[in-house]
């Protein structure tokens, strides 16, 4: 009789998995996902609770109830907040110079092609890849070498060092997508560089280049490595609590980063939406 | 014509100068000077003078040399681990994740919102010998009394997998992501199965991203001190710790110099490789994510 | 306008070429060199040993300064009543205000951090500091970073400081410091694990606590604990003494009975119980008991424990000389000494003290009652002449390279 010739035309069906087991890895990266992200947001939670902790004592350490006071007494360590002061200045005066230079070098390297280009590659590339020890410690040496006064000015010379590649990449990134005929149409109609610079490219390219200084910023606030090097005599908030790991955490540092953290997600999430409205509108 | 034709070649030039000028003076000048200070002899009292004294490198090897073993040590076994946790993570959300995507990516960067500091202190906080995890189980009965997490080098290794896991797992979702879903779907139509798609497509498509997630991950890892100092104990410290002594406890400027460059050179090594096999901007651009 | 035609075959030989590839590295190398040049000639750090001060200089030095009504204050932690009521009384009767910081962890890290500036002659945004006798104090004294005293503006001290703190060993009449209070470094424990107290160092080898003892980070500390439990004492030792006290400490630590060093935060970890025992200081014990409720005791061993000063002065680049001089003095004021020693619970440089604590005892109530008259008649408080006879000092070092010598032999067990 005719033989029928099974041509496989599509996945053996006999390989594929029964559905419970195909249900059941397929769920299996996901549990797994879950468990990283609850494991990923566990300090952060003890971190949040104990912001509310009616402790007592000078260490926070064990449960004694639930409180708003840290709240509503988050400055009351002088120091303390003098070093947060000190992080929020650092941290915008670093957003705004690496933000400056990076967005610059961003336009040179996404858009031009010349000779120092690799060089400059090379360099961001190492300074993006250098241990944080290595670059604090080699700043240290040329500082104590050269019996610079350390302080607030050299760590935010510091920071802008290390965030400016950061920032390029960005920017880089951003501007290798432009479409470089808005610019040569606003060329046309009679613009000059700098006009169409201001007006027509910056615009383009701002995303990137606010991305860049957003990452700036953090990148600065949250810095220890190479502060702990360069920071001479003034505390940043990160080296405050550093030094307090000593004598014991107050309940504000739980408040503050609890804080930041809280400013930082509706930050994104606002960008979010942001995009999402930006996206709708077309 | 000319004249603007100069100014157009010169403008990248003019563009790069201030960052570049600012790395330069800040980046590449202290490399220089701490060659140079790895090389003096002297002490605080009398004074350093620049006297050759390459006897410094080999004495901090000597001296020092568990600590950078352990370090490297310590770094491979973190980076392994951020290897073996993310990458799971990387591939559920790339290809399951769907239009939660972006959902998933910031719930893995949300701890970075609290400072470096704050969340290994939390570690020890919730770590603690008779805290809120081990407390209760050793009161159980599930462990004895003299059980502790912390102080040992598996809450060092697992604090650097922490605080490094985003930085594997971005960059292997970032080469995932770019797989085309076509050649999956070839994959599939040339009778391969799950696995076989996996490791013979998506594995070696995957590859750029984990060796760009090692080069973030391995490197930090290797010279972190923070965590040993605030998760480890007396067996633990890196050679990151020793060399954060030397320059701000025992001030032996050369010896700390010296110990830099060592661990730089050791790691440089790993880092022009990669360079080499990828191009720099290849992972400059996955970097950037 | 594309910035580069890039079809123009010259430019691309041009940039192609070989030419310019080791123009870049020349420029490269060049900037390297003159660097290395630049850093050459200022050469690291100036060292200089100062000579001791003569009566003019210090004469000289404090002919030109005057009150400005500021003082930064930089102490340990531990210190003062976080309330700071000796200071707001201070700045009642003087109109001077205080800044005080708690930003000095341990000797080794505060001279580290202030020397380069000291060195080029920088503020450290400092006027008054607290440090112990010991290897950072000789070598701020050697380096002439600190401020000779002048003994007219202090008057507080000549009448009541106690005769053993005008002839200490380590600053002979107090030309550079004088001090803030004195330490007895002993063995705490927590007798919730710690079934027998201990009564010797061995206490701190012994495997039964392994993984539970912390010793501190400070090479004088440990280095002279070994030294006690080999039966040498500390300020006789010798550099042989040295290396056979660090055999102790390797051996301790490499039998895993060492959990961690510590710089001086080993009470958290004890009141927590990381650790059941170890290296203490005697008034932080007190202090973390009344304010936390928990029951840490202290001992002094058999073989005798050392006996520490930390002591006031003022760096060199002080901006506010004068005022800090002022606070100095302030603090040995028979009543403010008192109501210091009550909280702080170490050894006021004041004697007179003593009877002011018993008197407030005598008017308190209750728990406040108790505390006091504990903190009164405590020997770790006020030492009797007996109980002075059985502590030790630190070892005096003759010259830096002695001193290097101490601090990398013991060091080296620390950070490995």
């Amino acid at each position: 009789m005719s033989t029928v010739v099974e041509t496989p035309d599509k996945a053996p069906e006999a390989q594929r998995p029964p559905r419970r087991a195909a249900f059941f890895r397929g769920r299996l990266l996901q549990i797994w996902t879950w468990l990283v992200i609850v494991w990923l947001c566990l300090p952060i939670a003890v971190m949040i609770l104990f912001g509310f902790n009616d402790t007592q004592g000078r260490y926070n350490q064990s449960w004694q109830g639930f409180t708003l006071r840290w709240y509503r007494e988050l400055f009351a360590i002088d120091d303390l907040t003098e070093a947060l002061l000190n992080s929020l200045l650092i941290a915008l005066l670093t957003m705004l110079i690496a933000g400056a230079l990076g967005t610059l070098i961003g336009l040179a390297l996404g858009r031009y092609r010349f000779r120092g280009s690799g060089l400059m590659n090379l360099v961001m590339f190492a300074a993006i890849s250098c241990a944080e020890i290595i670059m604090g410690a080699s700043l240290l040496s040329m500082f104590v070498t050269l019996a610079v006064q350390l302080g607030f000015w050299t760590i935010v010379v510091s920071h802008v060092m290390f965030s400016v590649s950061f920032v390029a990449v960005t920017v880089r990134a951003r501007v290798m997508t432009l479409d470089r005929s808005l610019e040569e149409a606003a060329r046309d109609l009679g613009a000059s560089t700098w006009q169409t610079f201001r007006l027509v490219t910056l615009p383009m390219i701002f995303p990137g280049v606010l991305a860049g200084s957003l990452l700036a910023f953090a990148l600065s606030i949250d810095d220890f490595v190479i502060t702990n090097f360069t920071s001479g005599s003034t505390v940043t908030f990160p080296l405050w609590i550093w030094g307090a790991t000593r004598v014991g955490i107050p309940p504000q540092v739980n408040v503050m980063g609890t804080l930041i953290f809280a400013a930082g997600v509706l930050l994104a999430v606002a960008n979010a939406f942001g995009g999402r409205r930006r996206a709708q509108r077309g | 014509m000319k004249s603007s034709r100069l100014r157009a070649a010169l403008t990248p030039y003019a563009l790069i100068f201030p960052g570049g000028l600012w790395l330069a003076i800040f980046f590449v000048v202290p490399m220089v000077v701490m060659l140079s200070l790895s090389l003096q002899t002297g002490n605080i009292t009398d004074g350093y003078q620049l006297t050759w004294h390459w006897q410094t490198y080999l004495d901090g090897l000597t001296t020092y040399h568990d600590q950078i073993i352990r370090s490297l040590v310590y770094g491979l076994a973190a980076t392994i681990v951020t290897i073996v946790i993310g990458f799971p993570m990387a591939y559920y959300i790339a290809f399951r994740g769907g239009r939660r995507k972006s959902m998933y990516l910031f719930l893995l960067l949300l701890p970075f919102l609290v400072s470096f500091v704050l969340r290994t202190i939390s570690w020890q906080f919730f770590l603690a010998d008779d805290g809120i995890l081990l407390g209760p189980l050793k009161g159980a009965g599930l462990l004895p009394e003299d059980f502790h997490l912390l102080a040992t080098s598996a809450a060092v290794i697992g604090g650097l997998a922490y605080n490094f896991l985003p930085f594997m797992v971005l960059p292997i979702y970032v080469a995932l992501e770019r797989i085309d879903p076509r050649v999956l779907e070839a994959a599939t139509d040339l009778y391969a199965g799950r696995v076989q798609t996996f490791l013979r497509v998506v594995l070696p498509l995957s590859l750029p991203g984990v060796f760009a997630g090692v080069l973030m991950t391995f490197v930090p890892a290797s010279s972190d001190y923070v965590n040993a100092s605030i998760l480890g104990g007396a067996g633990n410290t890196m050679i990151g710790n020793v060399i954060q002594n030397q320059y701000l406890v025992t001030q032996d400027y050369p010896v700390a110099a010296a110990l830099s460059f060592t661990l730089m050179a050791l790691l440089l090594v790993g880092i022009f490789a990669y360079a080499r096999a990828l191009g720099t901007e290849d992972v400059l651009e996955v970097a950037a994510r | 306008m594309s910035a580069i035609p890039p079809r123009d075959p010259a430019l691309l030989r041009g940039l192609t070429g070989r030419r310019m590839a080791p123009g870049r590295r020349d420029l490269f190398r060049m900037a390297g060199l003159s660097a290395a040049g630049l850093a050459l000639a200022a050469c690291g750090v100036q060292g200089k040993k100062a000579a001791p001060p003569q009566q003019s200089d210090v004469e000289k030095y404090w002919s030109d300064k005057k009150q400005n009504g500021h003082v930064d204050f930089a102490n340990w932690p531990l210190y003062m009543d976080p309330k700071r009521p000796e200071l707001k009384l201070f700045t009642e009767k003087t109109g001077i205000s205080v800044t005080y910081k708690e930003v000095i962890q341990d000797n080794a890290s505060w001279f580290a951090k202030i020397q380069p500036q000291l060195a080029a002659g920088q503020s450290i945004e400092y006027d008054l500091m607290v440090v112990t006798n010991g290897i950072q104090f000789t070598q701020l004294v050697q380096l002439g970073y600190l401020v000779p005293l002048d003994h007219s503006k202090l008057p507080n001290f000549a009448a009541n400081a106690g005769e053993a703190y005008k002839r200490e060993p380590f600053d002979p009449g107090n030309v550079y410091s004088i001090p803030w209070a004195s330490g007895i470094t002993g063995i705490a424990y927590n007798p919730k694990y710690v079934d027998e107290p201990p009564t010797s160092y061995a206490a701190l080898w012994d495997p039964k606590y392994k993984g539970k003892v912390g010793m501190m980070s400070d090479a004088q500390e440990i280095g002279n604990f070994a030294m006690m439990l080999l039966g040498i004492e500390p300020e006789k030792s010798t550099p042989a003494d040295w290396e056979k006290a660090a055999e102790k400490l390797r051996e301790q630590r490499d039998a895993g009975i060492v959990r961690k060093y510590y710089d001086q935060n080993f009470i958290d970890p004890l009141g927590k119980g990381d650790i059941w025992i170890c290296q203490a200081w005697s008034g932080d014990i007190f202090q973390k008991n009344v304010s936390d409720g928990t029951d840490l005791k202290f001992v002094i061993p058999e073989e005798g424990a050392t006996i520490w000063t930390d002591n006031m002065m003022i760096p060199k680049t002080a901006a506010n000389p004068v005022d800090a001089i002022t606070l100095m003095d302030f603090f040995y004021d028979p009543e403010v000494a008192a109501t210091l020693a009550e909280y702080i619970n170490y050894i006021p440089p004041v004697p007179s003290a003593q009877e002011i604590i018993k008197r407030h005892a005598a008017e308190a109530k209750g728990e406040d009652k108790e505390l006091l008259e504990e903190v009164a008649t405590s020997p770790l408080v006020f030492p009797s002449e007996a109980d002075y006879a059985k502590l030790h000092t630190y070892r005096p070092f003759k010259d830096a390279a002695e001193q290097k010598q101490y601090e990398q032999i013991f060091q080296s067990i620390t950070t490995a």
